[in-house]
């Protein structure tokens, strides 16, 4: 178990830092009180995957003397810890989990609660799986030859077991199908209802009459196939859901709130109103829109704008809801309720978006609405001409009913929730949450890809690039300057720092001035960090390095004295290039729209090999340009992370957002992606088409299928013998060639297949019960 | 054939016991956590599932 590999660990911290651990206040919000005064908190730890990271989770936490109980889920990715608020802050939890190597995440369990629907089909599956067996078992004594009275015995106790499993189980067909038609319309339970019903009643009326041939086998067995079928539906929309849920939240869940007597409250961020005046502290992310009433800092923007250079604010600037406090402590006065700050207008951008998506329709309603008529015209048409041909009602009925059971599109019904499953298993693997199916059966049309930069194509961290021409011995002191600050540039330096035996210099005191930089004494020498007119003094100031810096640029002096001039850079998303150019070898456009600066983007995209870019677009631009490639035809995948991106994200045909994203954005993409590889596109891309490829095969299968069997029943050589093994035979092919996708594909050697997920995946879907 | 008298109401109660063992077990939390009860066996000081 040596997956978990040290060395990580060190940048993780950084991450933490960075990204900063939910406060005490948060995680008593978010906790539940159980009966006996102690708390629970459910956390999503998306790091953990062997049975090391399970140990080495669960001994950390338990060694806390606050915690009571802690377990992990490895299918879930989360670990449920009971303690005793008594007995120590909680933020020691998180802080445990975070210097063990695994961020930890919050997520509302208020929206969580049981999932009822899925409780309600495995339950409906049990029975009607219990039921299919034992009749099953009946039937094949009777196809076996039992004399009458002994095949009118079992057809009674068939009969006695499928009544209520069908009325049990088949709630789900019902009422979908009762609610399509009376809106008018047909839907793949229409058929699937009839049929079921209507072999029922007809086996009940054989076995009153003593007749030979019961379908209550079939009716059952069907229930149970297209059961297994809606159930794997739900758990793939439902675990994409919990796991998208359960990342990192990153508006803020509430803030620190002064009172009128001075008192201070944490308040949830719906009860924050207009006029209220709150401490940010550096770390925090602005709650609301608000304007600055004291202090100075450094905000980064990157997730609102998408510029990726961090801005200094004095007091009387407007922050806007999400950016992020940096270094130093901040009151503002709240300008407007959450609901009504930037985060709303962008939702509302997203509103006025929507549309590409709601026109989709799935795959298997489209093969449904052709599939429903004609199944139905045949059987009426083998009923009138049996009428016409021999003159029995009776048998010409019989024969109409065994073309609807054996027609139920019980392999069309499975084809595509199988491969959605197995694909989206695919995905998970490789670290990528599908929202739902449909996403996959759009990402395989694209024709086009939009990037947005900063925090996509880049981190949106920026990284020292002139580090060769810095000394040792200066680039020492910065990175140990730099440690102490969480400014996207102090970090830089801190991680830039050079690997040699010595210790890092220590400082005899450190103070922060934000938007200008770090000031440290050592040794009686004053060090100052930051921007070259602070830094330097220009009393002392030679002339000779004058030229080798810019008024803004980040230097280090030595009491006002020039040392060093360091360059930093956006750093790329791991596999950016390599991402663009294999979409590019498929045959798709590439472009790339940001928020931040022409100059910043034009050499990001010859760096990538990106041939049409755009810089400096507002947020309805980025929605205009997906909209506008739309409108020439095209079908636009949009990759992005920020708030600015969340309306054309809404708007493209099919959509991705890193883990890191903001709120509002994951919540509006199709696809996110926990790594910090870009590969993820590519890899879903792949899978996606793959998944398509098997879901045409599959309809096709079903198809042949029914080529088959339709003539053998309007024929009238359909017996229930025939039904149950056509039946059954064609689900299991249709099965079988979706498992076809979990085969590990050569070229795809990232997918770790270390662990074995249950193919079909029934055994997962007790899950969350 | 008075054998089956006895035969099927025993088939019938083993298979609802099989029904209704599924359903204690889901409803235990046995099938909360699939991937990590497979680690779990390799760890000598296990607890009981689904606390």
């Amino acid at each position: 178990m040596s997956c978990c590999a040290p060395g990580t660990e060190g940048s993780l911290q950084l991450d933490a830092a960075r990204q900063g651990l939910p406060s005490n206040e948060e995680l008593l919000l978010s906790s539940q009180t159980l009966d006996d005064g102690l708390h629970q908190i459910d956390l999503s730890v998306p790091d953990v995957h062997c049975g090391g990271c399970i140990k080495t989770i669960e001994d950390g936490l338990s060694a806390l003397p606050l915690v009571q109980r802690a377990r992990v889920n490895l299918s879930t990715k989360r670990v449920s810890v009971v303690w005793s608020p008594a007995q120590g802050d909680p933020a020691q939890i998180v802080q445990t989990l975070s210097t063990l190597g695994y961020q930890p995440h919050l997520f509302d369990l208020g929206v969580e609660g049981g999932d009822e629907t899925l409780s309600m089909l495995v339950r409906s599956l049990a029975v009607a799986g219990f039921a299919a067996a034992n009749i099953m078992l009946l039937s094949v004594s009777v196809w076996s030859g039992a004399e009458a009275s002994t095949r009118d015995l079992f057809h009674w106790i068939s009969a006695v077991i499928a009544i209520p499993a069908l009325a049990y189980s088949g709630r789900v067909f019902f009422r979908s199908a009762f609610s399509a038609l009376s809106h008018g319309r047909l839907n793949m339970d229409v058929p699937i209802s009839l049929a079921v019903v209507l072999a029922f009643l007809m086996s009940l009326y054989e076995t009153a009459n003593s007749g030979e041939h019961a379908y209550f086998d079939a009716s059952v067995t069907l229930l149970f196939f297209l059961l297994i079928g809606r159930t794997l539906d739900h758990v793939m929309r439902e675990r994409a859901r919990s796991a998208v849920k359960g990342l990192a939240r990153l508006a803020p869940r509430g803030a620190m709130v002064v009172g009128k007597n001075g008192q201070r409250d944490f308040l949830p961020i719906e009860d924050i109103t207009t006029g209220m005046t709150i401490l940010l502290a550096a770390g925090d992310r602005v709650p609301v829109d608000a304007r600055v009433v004291k202090g100075v800092s450094d905000l980064d923007c990157s997730l609102v704008n998408g510029e990726s250079v961090a801005q200094t604010v004095t007091p009387g600037e407007v922050l806007r809801a999400g950016t992020l406090n940096l270094t130093g402590p901040l009151t503002i006065e709240a300008l407007a309720p959450a609901r009504q700050s930037f985060l709303a207008e962008m939702i509302r951008l997203m509103e006025v978006a929507e549309g590409a998506k709601a026109g989709y329709r799935r795959l298997a309603d489209r093969a449904a609405q052709l599939y429903a008529p004609v199944v139905h015209l045949v059987a009426l048409l083998s009923f009138v001409g049996w009428l016409a041909v021999s003159g029995d009602w009776q048998r010409a009925l019989y024969i109409a009913i065994a073309v609807l059971i054996i027609t139920c599109p019980c392999a069309l019904a499975l084809a595509v929730p199988v491969v959605q499953v197995v694909a989206s298993g695919r995905l998970f693997e490789a670290g990528i949450m599908v929202k739902d199916g449909t996403a996959m059966e759009r990402l395989a049309e694209i024709d086009s890809v939009t990037f947005d930069k900063t925090g996509t194509l880049t981190l949106g961290q920026p990284r020292l690039i002139n580090r060769g021409d810095i000394g040792t011995r200066n680039l020492m002191l910065a990175a140990a300057l730099g440690a102490h600050s969480r400014h996207p540039l102090s970090r830089a330096l801190a991680a830039a720092a050079p690997d040699t035996r010595q210790a890092p210099p220590s400082f005899d005191s450190i103070k922060e001035e934000p938007g200008a930089g770090l000031e440290a004494t050592r040794q009686g020498v004053i060090y100052r960090l930051g921007r070259a007119n602070w830094a330097l003094d220009p009393k002392t100031e030679t002339a000779d390095p004058a030229d080798s810096y810019q008024p803004g640029q980040t230097v280090l002096s030595a009491d006002g004295v020039f040392l060093a001039a360091f360059v930093f850079d956006d750093a790329l998303r791991p596999d950016a290039a390599a991402a663009v150019a294999a979409l590019r070898n498929r045959g798709l456009a590439v472009d790339m729209v940001s928020g931040d600066q022409v100059g910043i983007v034009r050499r990001l995209a010859e760096a990538l090999g990106i041939p049409s870019f755009k810089g400096g677009v507002l947020p309805e631009a980025k929605s205009r340009h997906v909209a506008g490639l739309a409108e020439a035809g095209h079908r636009v995948l949009m990759v992005g992370d920020g708030l600015n991106d969340a309306p054309a994200l809404v708007r493209a045909h099919v959509s991705m957002a890193p883990a890191t994203a903001a709120d509002v954005g994951r919540n509006a993409a199709d696809f996110v992606f926990l790594h910090d590889s870009l590969s993820a596109v590519t890899i879903a891309l792949d899978v996606s088409r793959k998944a398509g490829q098997l879901i045409r095969q599959n309809f096709a299968l079903a198809i042949l299928y029914n080529m088959i069997a339709i003539p053998t029943a309007v024929l009238g050589y359909a017996t229930p013998l025939v039904a149950a093994l056509a039946m059954s035979s064609s689900s299991i092919v249709v099965v079988l060639n979706s498992l076809r996708l979990r085969r590990p594909n050569p070229a795809d050697h990232r997918a770790k297949s270390g662990k074995e997920e249950s193919a079909v995946g029934l055994l997962a879907i007790g899950r969350g019960t | 054939m008075n054998i089956l008298i006895y035969l099927i109401p025993a088939a019938l109660v083993l298979g609802a016991l099989g029904l209704v063992a599924f359903l204690w077990s889901m409803r235990s939390g046995q099938f909360d956590d699939l991937d990590g009860a497979a680690y779990r066996i390799l760890d000598d000081e296990d607890e009981k599932p689904g606390s």
